[in-house]
């Protein structure tokens, strides 16, 4: 489908529950409460005509003037040749979301990245685990509030003059 | 080195300081560990390779810190790779020499101010050699190299190995491993 | 290696053994830890992160053009294509127009670096299955190479030649025509590599049926290129999304067909890259008997600020798709900056599949997935 096409179609399909960006440069987005986020996702990864099986990339992005966590998929479906970027908020001090590992198995280290570096816990998620920084490290470095400890085991995080 | 050849009823012989023999041997089979974590380590490999040819100098990469005499830090130290390295040089025998290869592991280089990266690898270790260079070529690490076969040389290593000196450069780090 | 043995009751006695993070199979710095019963694996868990520099943080304190030094890091296996992504996400958001000499100097560049990183990647599968050979002479066909790139951009492994808008050198003549020699020469190499090493007996033997990734998990875990392609899903991003000058070339894409076992097995993986080179080196022909003269860098002031909005790109790299996502705040520095690398998923797919394999094994699996350290860290 073509993405405009795409794009009436997922109206069509997931009726109020959309809301749509259209920005003036770069990609469109779809934007979903943080409480449809999974089904909506199941649905439109298993729903023939989308079909949008594969996980391109999952992040999320920190927003401290709403205080709020964006979390962005990006879906595509090699069959179909399309491609849809759904978006989620959720609330950076409780920060949890369910999780979508049964959805796209790809999700399950993309969440634990979410978790390393941006502090978001998953519900039902089967590893949450810190995936890049040591496990005893203190923050979540992709905050944008993040501060560096001075030191870590021992060593000075700034090179002495 | 200094040594005199004499002539004896029974043949020549050389006279000589046993540090010295010593030293020419070590300085000539000078092992480097195999061991890389970022980019200079594409260099490090081309520098066993073909065109560079390490071995001409005696130099031939080993797999297992044991056997070997030189660490190259060639590449970006992360805080969660730190004490794995330091593990890696305590498991290595005396005597033994650290070589930091490229802007990273000299100063952090372009990660200087990345919340995961060490800002250089003195911080942890006792490093004898920089190279700079991002990357270095092959042929500054085997200047590298041949800058530690210089300082072996002049090394009066058996007096160094009774009196046991620690290496006073050896920042002491409680809690790393 | 370290081991521990974890008494459970007699038939659930597992030995837990540490592969990693210096250990000279696994390429770089990752790190395994394998649940085994001595012998055949329960399940291999990667652990990653020893590499990780924090590209992605860096990025939103530094301008643009000034990060693109950072993307060579990224991959510096190939740099090129790390370099195209960012510069493609840049240019799609404000609308700089490549030119076209720029996009044909691209392809060359990228496909050279592919033949590169390949060769890495082929040798280092022949290596660590007990063939030093194939190794030795792919590193010397590298080196020249790297010459020809170092020729072009005065970098052998650091690159950033490719820039936003365009690229930052020209080639001459007598550049684009050592380019054709190198290729009359390595294209004799292929012929060779395919009689010395691609169908031999222990190879095969070791590859063959191992580890069978089926399409449905390949696309499932997000794998992509050639690890894609070999489990026989038929997609490259050069040819079915097309970018820069790919869709005036014409090029095959080879994709596993289980040629001596299972489609989507190790030797699957393996043998698809070995195809690959030769395309590549179609491509590169195409592209010099093509190549129109004109400028090489588009009209680019040196203050980018891109509009408010945010973009994804992805290029075809030699691991598969190289993605980025840029958000935009429309001041000069990103808002916020995310990899999409092949290794990562890759890496994500080792637990999954290890389950029954045997410990050698595993060094065939992570072999052919071409996983290395700084893409699954970034
Ligand atoms: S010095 Fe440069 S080439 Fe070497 S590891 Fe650091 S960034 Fe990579």
């Amino acid at each position: 489908m073509t993405s405009e096409a795409l794009i009436d179609y997922v109206k069509g399909l997931l009726g109020d529950k959309t809301k749509w960006a259209d920005p003036e440069a770069g990609d469109n987005f779809l934007t979903v409460a943080s409480e449809d986020w999974k089904n909506i996702c199941q649905t439109l990864a298993t729903d023939k005509k989308c079909s949008l099986t594969y996980l391109r990339n999952f992040t999320g992005t920190d927003y401290p003037e709403d205080d709020e966590i964006e979390l962005t998929a990006h879906t595509f479906s090699y069959s179909e040749k399309h491609g849809l970027i759904i978006k989620t908020r959720i609330s950076r001090e409780a920060a949890v979301c369910d999780t979508l590992s049964k959805i796209w198995p790809a999700a399950i280290w993309y969440e634990r990245e979410i978790f390393d570096l941006l502090g978001v816990s998953f519900n039902n998620h089967p590893d949450l685990r810190r995936i890049l920084m040591p496990e005893d490290w203190v923050g979540h470095p992709l905050r944008k509030d993040y501060k560096q400890q001075e030191t870590y085991r021992g060593i000075p995080t700034t090179r002495p003059a | 080195m200094d040594a005199m050849v004499e002539q004896g009823p029974e043949g020549s012989f050389v006279l000589g300081k046993v540090d010295d023999l010593l030293n020419l041997a070590r300085k000539n089979s000078l092992w480097y560990m195999l061991f890389g974590t970022a980019c200079c380590a594409i260099e490090l490999m081309q520098t066993g390779g073909p065109r560079s040819d390490a071995d001409r100098f005696g130099m031939v990469f080993r797999a297992t810190p044991r056997q070997s005499d030189t660490l190259i830090l060639a590449g970006t130290i992360t805080y969660k790779m730190a004490s794995r390295i330091r593990l890696l040089y305590e498991q290595m025998a005396e005597p033994k020499y650290v070589i930091a290869m490229g802007s990273c592991a000299n100063t952090g280089g372009l990660f200087q101010e990345s919340y995961a990266v060490v800002n250089g690898g003195d911080l942890f270790l006792p490093v004898d050699v920089y190279i700079p260079g991002c990357p270095p070529r092959s042929e500054s690490l085997i200047e590298g190299l041949m800058l530690i076969q210089q300082k072996i040389e002049k090394e009066p290593w058996l007096k160094k190995a009774w009196t046991n000196t620690k290496n006073p450069k050896d920042p002491q780090i409680e809690g790393l491993l | 290696m370290t081991t521990v043995i974890r008494e459970l009751g007699d038939e659930q006695r597992e030995l837990v053994l540490n592969m990693g993070p210096h250990h000279p199979s696994t390429h770089g710095v990752l790190r395994f830890v394998l649940h085994t019963d001595g012998e055949v694996m329960r399940k291999a868990v990667p652990e990653i992160g020893y590499l990780h520099r924090g590209l992605e943080k860096i990025a939103e304190s530094t301008t643009y053009p000034g990060y693109v030094p950072y993307t060579d890091r990224v991959n510096y296996l190939e740099a090129m294509f790390a370099n195209e992504a960012f510069s493609k996400a840049i240019e799609s958001l404000s609308d700089i127009e490549v030119p076209e000499r720029a996009q044909y100097l691209r392809a060359i560049a990228g496909e050279l670096n592919r033949i590169a990183s390949h060769n890495i990647t082929i040798g280092c599968i022949t290596m660590d299955l007990g063939a030093i050979t194939p190794f030795v002479h792919l590193l010397r066909e590298r080196e020249t190479i790297n010459d020809l790139i170092e020729a072009l951009c005065g970098q052998r492994v650091t690159h950033h030649y490719v820039r936003i808008g365009g690229v930052a050198y020209d080639a001459d003549d007598n550049w684009l025509k050592q380019v054709e020699k190198f290729l009359n020469h390595f294209e004799a190499i292929i012929e060779e590599l395919d009689n010395l090493i691609v169908y031999n007996e222990i190879l095969v033997k070791r590859m063959a049926d191992v580890a069978v990734i089926t399409a449905d998990d390949a696309v499932g875990f997000g794998l992509v290129g050639p690890n894609l392609r070999a489990s026989g899903v038929d997609w490259d991003l050069r040819r079915d999304m097309p970018y820069g000058i790919y869709p005036k070339l014409d090029f095959d894409v080879p994709i596993g067909a289980g040629e001596k076992g299972t489609v989507g097995d190790c030797f699957d993986r393996f043998v698809v890259r070995v195809r690959e080179l030769k395309q590549s080196c179609r491509i590169i022909r195409q592209c010099i008997n093509n190549i129109p003269d004109g400028d090489i860098i588009g009209n680019v002031s040196r203050k980018i600020k891109p509009p408010k909005g945010e973009v994804y790109s992805c290029v075809e790299g030699a691991r598969g798709e190289l993605g980025v996502y840029v958000v935009s705040d429309g001041t000069e520095k990103p808002y916020r900056v995310k990899w999409r690398s092949g290794s990562f998923s890759a890496m994500s797919i080792i637990e999954h599949i290890s389950e029954g394999l045997m410990i050698a094994d595993l060094v065939a699996v992570i072999a052919t997935l071409d996983v290395i350290a700084p893409e699954t860290d970034r």
